[in-house]
C-alpha cells in the first residue's frame, strides 16, 4: 500500500497539482490559473489532432496485435513438431525494449539504407515517411505491434490450452467446420483472455510506445504520428512547459482510466468466464 | 620547544600540501570522443593549480544535461557550472535568481576580465544589447556547405569551385542528378539552417526587438517574403530532386556520407563526423545565398552551447569558476580545444594561434566557419536569436516544413501559421518570467 501511495498517488497528485498553475522551469514564479492550462490544451487545434491520433494509433496497434497473435496462437497449437523452435521465435520479440525495436524498423524501413525500403522502391512505390504522413504512421504502428504480438501470443497460447479438447470435438462431430468450431466454440471461450489482452494493448498503445515513436519520427511528418504521451515529453522536457505538459498528463491519465472502466463495463458484459 | 616548533610547521606544511581542494561540479553534454577532451581540458585545469578541483560529469543530451540542471535547482543542489544549448539561452538568461552572469561573477571574484578579447560573433548571443555577457561560449559551430568532390568531377563541376548561390547550388544539383546522383543537396537541422541562419546571412529578422534580444515582448517574422520564397523554392526544386528533405535533427547525414546527394548543409561540427564516415573527398564552403538580396551575405550565427554559472554557491567556489573561466580562454586552451573538435574559437587570439600553426592550410576547409561569422559586423538581425520556449518553436517549425515539403501547406500557409503558434508560446513566457 506505501508502495502505491510513494509510486502512484504521490506523483499523479504532484502533475494534478502542477496542473494548475503556470510556472517557470526554475521554480521562481508561478502563478495559480484554474485550469487555464486545459482550457488552452482544448483550444490548441495541434492536441485535438493528438488526441485522435493517439486513438487511432491504439486501435490500429491493438487490433493488429490481437489479430495477429490470436493466428499465430491457433496454428501453433496446430504444430506437431519443433513447437518449442516455433513459439519461442514468436515470443523473442518481447525481450526487445522499445527503443531498440525502434531502431531496427527504423533500419529496415530507412528511405536511404533500409533493404525493406529498397523493395518498396523496387516494386514502384515511393517510400520515404519521412516526409508521407501515412507511411509513418503504418510503420509505427507495425513497430509497436510487433513487439505486443509476443505478449498476446502467450496469453491466447495459454486460453487455448484451457479449451477442453472435447468441447472442441463434439462441434466437429456435429459436423462444424474449422471456421465455424472457431467462431462459435474456441473464440467464445477465448473472450476473458481476449478482453484482458485489449485493455493492456490499449494501455500498452497509449504509454510504452514511447520509444518506438521518438526512435523512429520523433512524432512527424507534421503531426502524423504525435500521439499523447510524445507530446507530453516533448512539451515538458523539451520544451520546459511545466504547466501545460502535467495537464496533459493529467488528461492522459483520465482518458485511460476512462478507457479501461468502459471496456471493464461494456466488453465484459459480453465476456463468458 | 623546538622539537615543538618542528612539529607545528610540519603540521601547517602537510596543511598546505593535503588540504583538499575545493571541488566545483561542471554538468556538460559531451559524450564520446568530445567527453573525453573535455575531461581532459578540466584535467590539465586541476593539475595547473592546486586550490580548486573541477569536476567534469556528463548528463547526456542538451536536453538532458539542461533539465538535470534545473531539476537540480529546484532540490537546491544545482551544479556549479551547466552546459546549456544556444535555445536554452531566453530560458537561463530569464530565470533571474537561479543564474550569475559572467560579467558579475568576473567583478565579484576580481578575476582580470576584459570582453573585448573575445569574438563578438560568438559572444554576442550570450550578451546583453548592452554589452555584458552571461554565460561563456564553449563549443559554437556555424551551418556551412560540405560537397563531395569527386561527385563534382564526375558530372563535369570543378571541385575547386563550389557553388556560392542557391542558383548555382540547383544548376550544380541538375547536373549532378543527370550524372547519376539521386538527388543535389539536403540538409541537417532546417530550422537552424534554413530558417534561423538564413535570415541572419540575407539580414533580414526573425522576430521584432532585434530577435528578441530587445526583451521578452518578441513576436516570429520569419514569415517574410524572403524565407517563404526559400522554404517554397527548397519545396519546389524537390521535384526535380535538386533538393531532398534527410529528416529532423542530423538525422539526413546519412545521405551525403551513402553519396546519395553531393551537397548538404549541416554544422561545422560535422566535419569530423564526415571525416570519419565518407569514403571520399569531400569540401568545405560557405553557405549559399540569394544574388538578388541587397547586402547578402552578411554574416551565420551560432550554435552549440555555453556555460552557464549557477547561483546559491560560496563566494570562494565561486572564484574557482572565474579562474577556471579564465582558463578556458586561454589562447592555447581555446586553439586546441577548436582544432581537435572543429568547433569555433572564442577568443581572437585562438583563431590566431591556429593560423600561426598552419592548422587552416593543412586542414582546408577548417576556417570557413571562422570567416563566415566574422564576414561583416554582425547587425540586430545577425546577433543571434533569443526567444522563449525556443526548444519547442524549433520542434514546431520541423513539423511545418515537413507539411510544406510533403505539399500538404504552401510555404506561406506553413508560417503564416507557424508564427501565429510560435507567437502564443511567446506570449506564455513573457507570462510565466513576468
Amino acid at each position: 500500500m506505501i508502495i502505491i501511495v510513494v509510486f502512484f498517488f504521490w506523483p499523479a497528485g504532484q502533475a494534478l497539482v502542477q496542473s494548475l498553475f503556470m510556472q517557470d522551469p526554475f521554480g521562481l514564479s508561478q502563478e495559480f490559473v484554474w485550469f487555464e492550462n486545459f482550457t488552452n490544451l482544448f483550444k490548441n487545434p495541434e492536441y485535438l489532432n493528438s488526441i485522435l491520433v493517439s486513438f487511432q494509433f491504439s486501435f490500429f496497434v491493438a487490433g493488429t496485435a490481437l489479430i495477429l497473435s490470436l493466428f499465430f496462437a491457433m496454428s501453433a497449437s496446430h504444430v506437431k513438431r519443433g513447437e518449442l523452435f516455433y513459439k519461442t521465435m514468436i515470443i523473442w520479440p518481447y525481450a526487445v525494449a522499445p527503443v531498440v525495436a525502434g531502431v531496427l524498423w527504423m533500419f529496415l524501413f530507412n528511405p536511404t539504407v533500409g533493404i525493406i525500403s529498397w523493395l518498396l522502391r523496387q516494386m514502384g512505390i515511393n517510400w520515404n515517411y519521412l516526409l508521407n504522413p501515412t507511411q509513418a504512421f503504418i510503420l509505427v504502428v507495425i513497430s509497436a505491434s510487433w513487439k505486443q504480438i509476443s505478449y498476446n501470443f502467450l496469453f491466447f497460447i495459454a486460453g487455448l490450452q484451457n479449451i477442453p479438447m472435447t468441447l472442441v470435438e463434439a462441434a466437429a462431430i456435429d459436423g462444424a467446420g474449422p471456421t465455424r468450431r472457431f467462431w462459435q466454440v474456441i473464440f467464445p471461450l477465448l473472450s476473458p483472455t481476449t478482453f484482458y489482452l485489449i485493455v493492456m494493448n490499449s494501455i500498452y498503445s497509449f504509454f510504452e510506445t514511447f520509444g518506438i515513436i521518438h526512435q523512429i519520427t520523433q512524432g512527424g511528418p507534421g503531426q502524423a504520428t504525435n500521439i499523447l504521451v510524445y507530446k507530453v515529453y516533448k512539451d515538458g522536457y523539451l520544451g520546459l512547459n511545466l504547466g501545460s505538459s502535467a495537464a496533459q498528463s493529467v488528461i492522459l491519465m483520465c482518458i485511460v482510466i476512462v478507457l479501461t472502466m468502459l471496456q471493464f463495463r461494456f466488453v465484459e458484459r459480453r465476456v463468458e468466464y | 620547544m623546538k622539537r615543538n616548533l618542528v612539529c607545528l610547521v610540519f603540521f601547517f606544511v602537510t596543511m598546505i600540501v593535503f588540504s583538499a581542494p575545493i571541488e566545483i561540479e561542471f554538468w556538460h553534454a559531451h559524450g564520446g570522443r568530445l567527453g573525453e577532451i573535455v575531461a581532459s581540458i578540466c584535467e590539465n585545469f586541476n593539475k595547473s593549480q592546486s586550490e580548486y578541483k573541477v569536476n567534469a560529469i556528463y548528463k547526456g543530451s542538451y536536453y538532458d544535461t539542461m533539465t538535470a540542471g534545473i531539476a537540480a535547482f529546484r532540490a537546491g543542489k544545482a551544479p556549479h557550472i551547466l552546459q546549456v544549448y544556444e535555445v536554452g539561452t531566453a530560458t537561463m538568461m530569464a530565470a533571474r535568481g537561479a543564474i550569475k552572469p559572467v560579467y558579475q561573477l568576473m567583478t565579484e571574484t576580481r578575476e582580470p576580465f576584459d570582453p573585448s578579447v573575445y569574438l563578438p560573433a560568438v559572444t554576442g548571443y550570450y550578451t546583453t544589447p548592452d554589452g555584458r555577457m552571461l554565460s561563456l561560449p564553449f563549443n559554437s559551430s556555424t551551418p556551412v556547405l560540405y560537397f563531395n568532390k569527386e561527385a563534382f568531377k564526375k558530372a563535369g563541376l570543378d571541385p575547386n569551385k563550389p557553388p556560392k548561390t542557391w542558383p548555382e547550388v540547383a544548376e550544380y544539383a541538375r547536373k549532378l542528378v543527370q550524372a547519376g546522383y539521386k538527388a543535389g543537396f539536403s540538409t541537417a537541422w532546417m530550422s537552424w539552417i534554413h530558417l534561423e541562419n538564413f535570415s541572419a546571412w540575407h539580414n533580414v529578422p526573425f522576430g521584432t526587438l532585434e530577435n528578441g534580444f530587445g526583451g521578452l515582448g518578441t513576436e516570429f517574422t520569419f514569415n517574410g517574403p524572403l524565407q517563404v520564397r526559400h522554404i517554397q523554392q527548397l519545396s519546389d526544386w524537390q521535384k526535380e530532386n535538386i533538393f531532398r528533405y534527410g529528416g529532423r535533427t542530423n538525422k539526413g547525414n546519412v545521405l551525403f556520407s551513402s553519396e546519395e546527394v553531393a551537397m548538404y548543409t549541416e554544422s561545422s561540427a560535422g566535419y569530423a563526423g564526415f571525416k570519419s564516415t565518407c569514403k571520399f573527398e569531400f569540401g568545405v564552403s560557405m553557405l549559399p545565398y540569394w544574388p538578388d538580396v541587397p547586402g547578402a551575405p552578411q554574416n551565420t550565427i551560432i550554435g552549440g552551447a555555453s556555460l552557464w554559472v549557477m547561483e546559491g554557491r560560496k563566494s570562494e567556489e565561486y572564484r574557482g569558476v572565474a579562474r577556471f573561466f579564465s582558463y578556458l580562454s586561454k589562447p592555447d586552451v581555446q586553439a586546441n580545444w577548436h582544432q581537435l573538435t572543429g568547433y569555433l574559437p572564442i577568443t581572437k587570439a585562438a583563431y590566431d594561434v591556429t593560423k600561426r600553426q598552419g592548422f587552416y592550410e593543412k586542414n582546408p576547409g577548417t576556417d570557413i566557419s571562422v570567416l563566415q561569422i566574422n564576414l561583416k559586423t554582425p547587425t540586430s538581425n545577425s546577433k543571434g536569436i533569443r526567444f522563449g520556449y525556443m526548444p519547442q518553436v524549433r520542434e514546431l517549425l520541423d513539423e511545418t516544413f515537413e507539411d510544406i515539403l510533403a505539399g500538404k501547406v504552401t510555404a506561406k500557409q506553413g508560417l503564416d501559421a507557424a508564427v501565429r503558434k510560435g507567437n502564443e508560446l511567446l506570449r506564455q513566457f513573457e507570462r510565466v518570467n513576468r
